[in-house]
């Protein structure tokens, strides 16, 4: 259990937990670990998700609708984690459900259910000073965000604190697909290598095999967030496991 | 307040306002954040800057407010003296003049040309759109569809004073969700443009910001209460949602310890949650929790997921609370109580009645609070009321509410 891109580029699948439902999402997730991603990040499902875009806030209000919890969310790594020992395993949350469980309660739960890391969309590096002390203690990855907009000297003190890898946002805005690889998204690389030896992996509107290419020129992985939960979206519950399955597989070709 | 949802901070933090307060958002926003910081303080350190806003305070808004003496109220009511702080009187109809006019020339000043904005009441969506008409600056206002029914005359004010107005239909259709439809807006188009954020409450630095466009008010009154009364109000009554009046009518009087401080919310049709936006009740309350950009007091289930709300008055329907307002709960300088939506419709129509003046529906729950509290004081004590908008907006809500439409008299 660890973060580790094995080839180049890794591929990390972003999934909203519990959409459409918990016992979809473990089989989703298995599927994509079964077909090529490496890192699996489990999304807490929030009423407020003020940095997704439309196809996300659906998801995550379909979810908190059927009352998925943090607690359901740390069941269902727990169970990937028994499943699939060798995967990387990342939670994608915002803030509040964290706070609200207690940071240093989270952590342990975090690292008992055999997470390796966590991603905060809304914690930045000058506020994250307990936060950073319960993963440590816990032995678990930190993981950032940076974002164009971000000078070196936030980049450096962003890359000073990651662990696994650093999260680059390929253009500003909220998540949600585009037509092709934004221009920020090499700029940001290149600056962000200065300060960092870890994984760069980039994300924001990757949607398919050209974007995954374009992205393996410059970094280490793609992340596919949107398009994956648009496919769920779209596909009955019983077939998502396996045409997520197909799509990951066919992002590497 | 339960020790597993509190925050550790170090002192050095910014932003703070004792444990509440900071910046969470995502990384995009942290450079504009930061210029903004920058900006902010450069702008009030510059004699031009200030001059410019002082002037169209005066001379374009209105400033200074008159502090007014509600003699048929306080009669009627026989208890401590009732005085009126008169920011319904300002240009647009309410207080958020004093801090969109800041924000609109700070942005002015930093280069950007498009102004984004939300709104609740519409009254903040007004003032920044009458900004920009003022200034030339592009305006686009979201609001949530359900505001945008109720307060429906502010909609059709925006628009004719060129902005657009961007209906926001996610989540409860209210406050919280236009703030966060203007957020991706913000995320999105960061580079060019400037977030007129209404009230006390946000990331760093708005809540200092916001407040200090809104310390004119205590500012004036203070000094407006010495020479009519010859000494300072026994009590400050003023409605709290984001709590930018309250924080801008309690500021100047934090060191005057006398001096009682009384933050209203909205108690709405109920206790349980869901039923209100009174964030500081005891049970059924919020707890401490992180929404959109700030620590603060925050209506959630156990789960940490944000609680719906309920009010009467759009401009007080809101999870959350500015984040200095939290610190002066927990340090008890302030207090906090609610009013229900049926005690500030009464109220509305007891100041219309008593004294010719039709507050908001925000402002007359600050307005009910006095006159519960006004029969319990002594006829020496005087009280103070931040009467923070006009009621014109309203009265599509009051028409059906009280029964305008058919008797000639109403309930009330």
């Amino acid at each position: 259990m660890a973060i580790e891109f094995k080839k180049r580029p890794g591929i990390v699948a972003y999934l909203t937990a519990g959409d459409p439902d918990l016992a979809t999402t473990r089989d989703i997730a298995l599927a994509a670990i079964d077909n090529g991603a490496d890192v699996i990040e489990l999304g807490v499902p929030f009423s407020d998700p003020l940095a997704d875009g439309p196809v996300i806030q659906r998801a995550s209000e379909r979810a908190v609708a059927r009352g998925v919890r943090l607690t359901d969310v740390l069941e269902l790594a727990k169970e990937l984690r028994t499943a699939r020992p060798a995967a990387g395993l990342v939670l994608f949350s915002y803030l509040n459900p964290v706070v609200r469980m207690g940071m240093k309660a989270f952590c342990a739960r975090a690292a008992e259910a055999g997470v390796d890391g966590v991603l905060l969309t809304d914690m930045i590096v000058e506020e994250a000073r307990e936060y950073l002390d319960e993963m440590q203690a816990n032995r678990l990855a930190p993981i950032f965000l940076a974002a164009p907009t971000s000078p070196d000297a936030r980049l450096k003190a962003i890359a000073a604190v990651s662990q696994g890898f650093v999260y680059a946002i390929s253009r500003v805005g909220i998540t949600g697909t585009q037509q092709q690889v934004a221009g920020d998204a090499s700029g940001l690389v290149m600056r962000l290598r200065q300060f960092t030896k870890l994984p760069i992996a980039v994300g924001f509107g990757i949607s398919n095999a050209e974007h995954v290419k374009a992205v393996s020129e410059f970094a280490d992985a793609a992340i596919i967030g949107s398009a994956l939960v648009a496919l769920i979206e779209k596909t009955p519950a019983a077939e998502a496991a396996s045409v997520i399955g197909q799509f990951i597989a066919g992002l590497s070709t | 307040m339960s020790a597993s949802s509190t925050i550790h901070v170090t002192a050095t933090a910014a932003g703070r306002f004792g444990a509440y307060g900071g910046r969470y958002v995502p990384e995009t926003l942290m450079a504009a954040l930061e210029e903004l910081e920058e900006a902010y303080a450069l702008a009030q350190k510059d004699p031009a800057f200030q001059a410019e806003l002082e002037d169209l305070l005066h001379n374009y808004c209105g400033r200074p407010t008159p502090l007014y003496f509600a003699k048929r109220l306080t009669e009627q009511l026989g208890g401590a003296k009732i005085y009126l702080k008169r920011e319904d009187l300002l240009h647009t109809g309410a207080h958020k003049i004093n801090n969109a006019l800041g924000q609109g020339l700070l942005a002015r000043r930093m280069g950007k040309q498009r102004i984004i904005a939300e709104t609740g009441a519409g009254q903040h969506g007004v003032a920044t759109a009458t900004v920009c008409a003022l200034l030339g600056l592009e305006c686009v206002v979201y609001m949530g569809v359900e505001d945008m029914q109720r307060q429906e005359l502010n909609v059709y004010r925006m628009r004719l004073l060129g902005a657009e107005v961007r209906g926001v239909s996610a989540g409860s259709a209210t406050l919280k969700d236009a703030i966060n439809e203007a957020m991706r807006d913000w995320v999105t188009n960061v580079r060019t443009t400037y977030y007129v954020l209404g009230s006390a409450l946000g990331a760093h630095p708005y809540p200092t910001m916001v407040r200090d466009f809104h310390r004119v008010i205590s500012r004036e009154a203070r000094a407006q209460m010495l020479e009519q009364e010859g000494k300072l109000p026994t009590a400050i009554v003023a409605c709290v949602g984001g709590g930018s009046n309250a924080i801008g009518a309690f500021y100047e009087f934090l060191p005057d310890t006398d001096v009682e401080l009384i933050g209203v919310e909205a108690g709405g049709r109920g206790t349980a949650l869901g039923e209100h936006a009174a964030r500081f009740q005891k049970i059924g309350g919020g707890v401490p929790g992180v929404l959109q950009g700030t620590y603060s007091y925050v209506l959630q289930n156990d789960a940490g997921q944000i609680s719906s709300t309920h009010s009467v008055s759009a401009g007080l329907d809101y999870a959350s609370v500015g984040p200095e307002h939290a610190m002066l709960h927990d340090s008890g300088r302030a207090s906090y109580v609610s009013c229900s939506d049926d005690a500030a419709l009464k109220a509305t129509v007891t100041l219309s009645r008593t004294e010719g003046i039709l507050p908001a529906l925000e402002s007359a729950h600050a307005v009910a609070e006095a006159i519960r509290l006004a029969p319990t004081m002594a006829k020496t004590d005087v009280l103070m009321v931040n009467l923070s908008g006009r009621g014109d907006k309203d009265m599509g809500i009051l028409a059906r509410e009280l029964d305008l439409k058919g008797s000639e008299r109403t309930k009330g």
